[in-house]
Formats: structure tokens, sequence, C-alpha cells
């Protein structure tokens, strides 16, 4: 067996221990869905990091930088400044008037079922698209990294479904959160090595890394070869459009971040609003000092391996595998490999809870029953089966796609949905009080339209390819892009809050005027907020 | 209001009583005390971070410019990004104790039945 199976093999170990642990402390609903709110915020805070540090962030953001240099390091630095939205605006409102979902903070006191369905919707659709293109880069990743063991894309991508569905449905929200712990430990402890190693590759002189830094060496498309300043921007981002796509970039990130579902789940997990606060600032420490490392990472990896290697070994994700084995040979590239693995893992289980918790909670119980749980246990059971369907389809739309399908865009198609769609309703919900059912149903749709529209037609889809692009990489539609930024954000996320402010203002409810008052000082006091429950 | 002090379960909290914590003066003065800190820190993350994007797309020759060593003004402005947010981060935590201090005693007085 292949270095890299065997440490695998030993995650996997790990964590169907913990999913058979988890699994007998997770009846009934608060147990199921938020680990009976008994996370501490410290172990919150490592799985919000665990939950948000993608196989995108890990292995897309050092092939970005290893490519493109500065202006890939700009996605590591809106990731974590987005968390001061979470932390001022979100994440203790949220825990103070919410139960599982974020969709029971807008329920309160608008009109639950339109409210909820299309809350629950808006969550189906980014978890669904967001989880389509990690597994699929997963399929491709670990075929590539176990290449040898035999390990085809077809099965690394049922094998990562099956896991992710273990996870969920026996183990729930408790043993994702370990998942998450686990992984987000590894994943520092990896990134630390390897900046450590960078940088001994140096002779621990920041002055020679960053000259190199400034004399990447590689050869352009047409064979001549070129030295690149790494350091300056604008090798991404290039006009007319490219600052415009970059603010576009920013905006969704900062705003979408608040808004996805996955990390709003997790601020349930914890007593209060206090340790929902406390879990944030943990994460923003990890994540920080994570996407500062980036900086290692990609430019060690152009520096040290250089683009025209990696090119010919698997393309930029393999960026920070190939930098492991330069640096410090085959067990070490199975090390960092491992962790890209349990990245990829922990991250499609965080997005089938939430998912699965949304459609039991929002759409089962609340939409079609009405708000009553006709038998105790059934919304567990609905969110159990509805993590297996998700994880089904994922699996079945990953593989007709193929490894080598477009994917990147769906990523910047659930910050985008999640900051134009989710953000607006959760904000206006909570801060203006003449806010409405009609307005939140508006937003929702406007927001996700808008997200959708514009990345159909935007030059992520619709681009003319050249012959020597085939199968499913080529664009979807072959002609100019109509919107010419990559990133809906900067048109989507506007239009949304003018859905939610257009529905709300054509409309009037009174019911929701009334209960303003209770959302305002639950959100704000904690007054009535969902209790920690012990343990089974 | 009831006379007797007795605790009562905070899910039992009738719509009435919403209404006379909201226009209390202690939850006036805990939205206000919120509203001093949040309001400013949202705005100056906002513009400190768009500057960046802007900066970048607009001004690239400018940003291009070497401080020391290769180090430019955008890779220095884009790491200062990082302990911007720290700082805004641990200024709220010291914010946000005096907040849950004030709705401590706002849902102290609830229980006592609104005394």
């Amino acid at each position: 067996m292949s270095t890299p199976l065997v440490m695998f093999l030993l995650f996997i170990a790990v964590t169907l221990g913990i999913t058979f642990w988890a699994s007998k402390r997770s009846a009934g609903s608060s147990a199921y869905f938020a680990a009976g709110r008994q996370i501490k915020g410290w172990q919150n805070g490592i799985a919000v990091a665990g939950d948000y540090m993608s196989a995108a962030s890990f292995l897309g953001i050092a092939g970005i930088i290893a490519f493109q240099g500065y202006d890939g390091f700009l996605f590591s630095v809106g990731w974590l400044v987005a968390y001061l939205t979470v932390l001022l605006v979100v994440a203790e409102p949220l825990r103070n008037a919410g139960k599982y979902t974020m969709a029971d903070v807008l329920a309160y006191r608008l009109k639950a079922r339109p409210v909820r369905a299309m809350a629950s919707l808006s969550t189906l659709v980014v978890s669904t698209f967001y989880m389509i293109a990690q597994m699929v880069g997963a399929g491709a990743l670990v075929a590539l990294l176990l290449k040898g063991s035999g390990i085809s894309f077809h099965t690394a991508v049922i094998g990562v479904g099956i896991l992710m569905i273990v996870y969920v449905v026996f183990g729930g929200m408790l043993a994702t959160t370990w998942v998450q712990i686990i992984k987000a430990i590894l994943l520092m402890g990896g990134t630390l090595l390897l900046s450590i190693l960078v940088m001994a590759h140096f002779g621990f002189h920041l002055s020679a890394f960053f000259n190199a830094i400034a004399n990447v060496t590689y050869h352009d498309a047409k064979g001549a070869v070129v030295i690149k300043d790494f350091l300056t921007p604008g090798l991404r981002y290039k006009p007319p459009y490219g600052p415009l796509d970059l603010i576009s970039l920013g905006m969704a990130l900062i705003f979408g971040t608040a808004g996805l579902p996955h990390i709003l789940v997790r601020f349930y997990t914890v007593p209060d609003a206090k340790t929902a606060r406390i879990s944030v600032v943990w994460a923003m420490v990890l994540i920080g000092s994570f996407y500062i490392m980036t900086t290692f990472l990609g430019f060690g990896a152009a520096t040290i391996v250089g683009p025209d290697f990696i090119k010919t070994h698997g393309g930029t994700n393999m960026s920070a595998p190939l930098l492991a084995q330069a640096l410090a040979g085959d067990i070490f590239f199975a090390f960092i490999s491992a962790i890209a693995f349990a990245t990829i893992l922990a991250v499609v289980a965080g997005l089938t809870i939430s998912a699965s918790t949304s459609f039991a909670h929002d759409f089962w119980t609340n939409v079609i029953h009405r708000g009553v749980e006709r038998k105790a246990g059934e919304e567990v059971l609905v969110a159990r089966i509805a993590a297996f369907v998700v994880g089904a389809v994922s699996i079945t739309i990953a593989i007709l796609l193929g490894p080598t399908a477009n994917v990147a865009f769906l990523v910047a198609l659930a910050f985008a949905v999640a900051a134009s769609a989710n953000l607006p309703v959760i904000v206006l919900s909570i801060f203006w009080k003449r806010f409405n059912t009609a307005g939140a149903v508006g937003g929702l749709l406007v927001g996700l339209l808008a997200s959708i529209g514009l990345i159909l037609i935007s030059p992520s889809l619709m681009a003319v390819d050249p012959p020597t692009v085939v199968g499913a990489a080529r664009h979807l539609f072959q002609r100019p892009a109509i919107f010419p930024l990559e990133n809906p954000g900067i048109l989507s996320i506007p239009l949304g809050f003018i859905g939610a402010i257009v529905g709300t203002l054509l409309s009037h409810e009174p019911q929701a005027l009334d209960k303003y008052n209770e959302l305002l000082v639950r959100s704000n006091t904690g007054l009535g907020s969902e209790k920690a429950v012990a343990a089974h | 209001m009831n006379a007797m002090p007795q605790p009562i379960k905070p899910e039992a909290v009738s719509g009435t009583e919403w209404d006379r914590i909201a226009e209390s003066a202690e939850f006036k003065d805990l939205m206000a005390t919120k509203k001093v800190f949040i309001v400013p820190a949202f705005i100056f993350f906002i513009v400190y971070y768009f500057a960046l994007p802007v900066l970048v797309g607009y001004a690239p020759q400018f940003m291009a410019t070497k401080v020391f060593w290769n180090v430019n003004l955008a890779y220095l402005f884009a790491l200062s990004q990082f302990f911007m947010a720290w700082g805004i981060a641990f200024l709220y935590v010291k914010a946000a104790g005096g907040f849950d201090k004030l709705a401590k005693d706002i849902i102290e007085k609830s229980a006592r039945g609104g005394k």
C-alpha cells in the first residue's frame, strides 16, 4: 500500500470511531442538529475554521498564488476579514433568536411557511452547489494523490460520498463537529510545518524569500522564458474589468460568509451568544493565521517548485502537495495529501448536515406539517434520510460531470447566493422594523435568481474555447460572455437588497410589526434563547 | 405586572413583556451602547477593506512601490488587513463584556416581573 493510502485509512478509522461514539449521544433533535448546544467556545471556533477552510482554500489558494501571485493572496485577505461581518452583525442575534437554522430567525415575526420554504430552497442551493464543487475536486484529487493504488475518480467520489453520509447520518452534529476539529488541527499543523520548511529552504531569511518571489521564472504559453515579480498586482485581475471583478469578489466574500448556512448552523451548537462570540474569535485567530501562511504555501510553490513543474505534474491544485514533496520527500507528500483529503471530507460533511437540517426542520416540519412534529424523532429521521439523499445526489452529479468539469464557479456562486439572498433578509429582519414576509420572499428570490442568472451569462460559463479544450472542461455556452465579471456580487447583492425593500414596501403586515419588539429584545439580550441540554 | 417576585421561565415571556422591555430605559441604553461601538467599527472595517481592491485595481503602479527588500505596498496593505480584523475583533470582545452586563440586568429585571 502506498503511504498516502495508509494515512487516508488512518484518518478514516479515527473519524469512524468518533462517529460511533457520537451516534450514542445523538438522540433527540437538539442533540442531533445542534450537538446538544454543549460545544465549548474554543471547540466551536476550531470547528468553524474546519468547516470554512475547504479544499478550495488549502489546495486552491496555494495554486492560485503559485500561478497568479499576489492577486491570489487577495482571496486570503477577504476570507478572513469577512468574519468581522459574522462577528459584529450576525452570530449573536442568530444564536439568541434561532434554534437550528437561519430561517428560525426570519420565522419569528414573518409568516413561517413562505419564508421557511424560500430560505430552505436557498440553503439547499448554496449547499448543493458548494458540495458538487468539493466532490468533483475531491474525486480528481484523491485519484491523483493515490495514483498507483488503482483508485479511480469514480471510486474516490463514491468513497468520499459514503463517508460523509456515514458521519452525518449516524453521528449527527456532534460527529461532524469533531471531524471538523480534527481536520482543522491537522490542517493548521501541516500548514505551519510546510511554512517552516519553506523558510528553512531560504535559510530563514525573509529577504531571500521575497527576493525569490520577485523573480519567479517560468515558460509562458508560447514557450518563451518569463521572469515575473509575483508580488505585483494584476497577474489575474487585468483591465478593463479586473478591478471591478476584484471589488465584486470582495463584496461576495465580505457579505457572503455571514450568509453561508453551514457556517451559521455552527452557532447553534454552543450554549449562548457569548460563547458564539468567543467561537468566532477563535475561528478568526485560526483562519487568519492559516491565510497569512498561504504566503509561504503559494509563493513557496511558485519559487521552490515552479509553475512549469506543477503544470506537468497534476496542475494548479497539486501546488501544496508538490511543495511538500520537494521540501521533505514522499512521506510529507503523503501527510499533506491526507490533510487535503481530511479537509474535503470535513467540509462536505458540514454542508450535508446544514442542508439536511434545513430540509427536515424548515421544509418538512414547518412548511409541510405547519410546525408540528407528528411523532417524536420524526424530524431527526427525516434529516437522516435527507442527508442520505443529498449525499447520493451529489455523488451522482459529480460522477456525471467527471473529473475535468469546470466547477470552480460553483464556489463563487455559493458565496454570491449567500451574500445576495441570505444576508439581506437576515440583516433586514433583525434591524428593520417595517420588514415583512413579502420583503423576505422577494429578497431571497431576487438574490437567488440574480446570482444564478448573472453567473450563467458570465465568463465562468460563457466563453469561446479553442478546439484543444474538450468534453466537460469546455464552457457551457460557446459565445462571448454577456456579463463581463466572474463574480456577480457587485450587482446581485444590491439587487437582493432592492428585492427585499421593494417587497416590503409593497405590502402591509401588522403582525410583523407587532412582533418586532420580541425579536429585537430576544436577539439583543438572549432572553428566552434555546438552552443547552444535558448529554444522554 | 405581577407584584410577587417570582422566577419565570424565559420561554413564558408574554407579548406585553417584550414591549415593556423594548420601551424600557435599560434596553434603550443597551442598544445605544452597542450602536456606539458596532456602527463605527463596521464602517471602519468596510472602508479599510474595500480600499484594498480599489487601490490594487485602480492604482496598481502605486501599490507596486517597493518599501523594503522586494516587499511592496500592495502586500503590506493586504497583510495589515489581518491585523486590522484581529484588532477590531479584540476591541469588540472587550466592549461586548459591557453589553453582556446590561443584557443580564434586563433579563434579571424581567424575571423579577419588571421591578
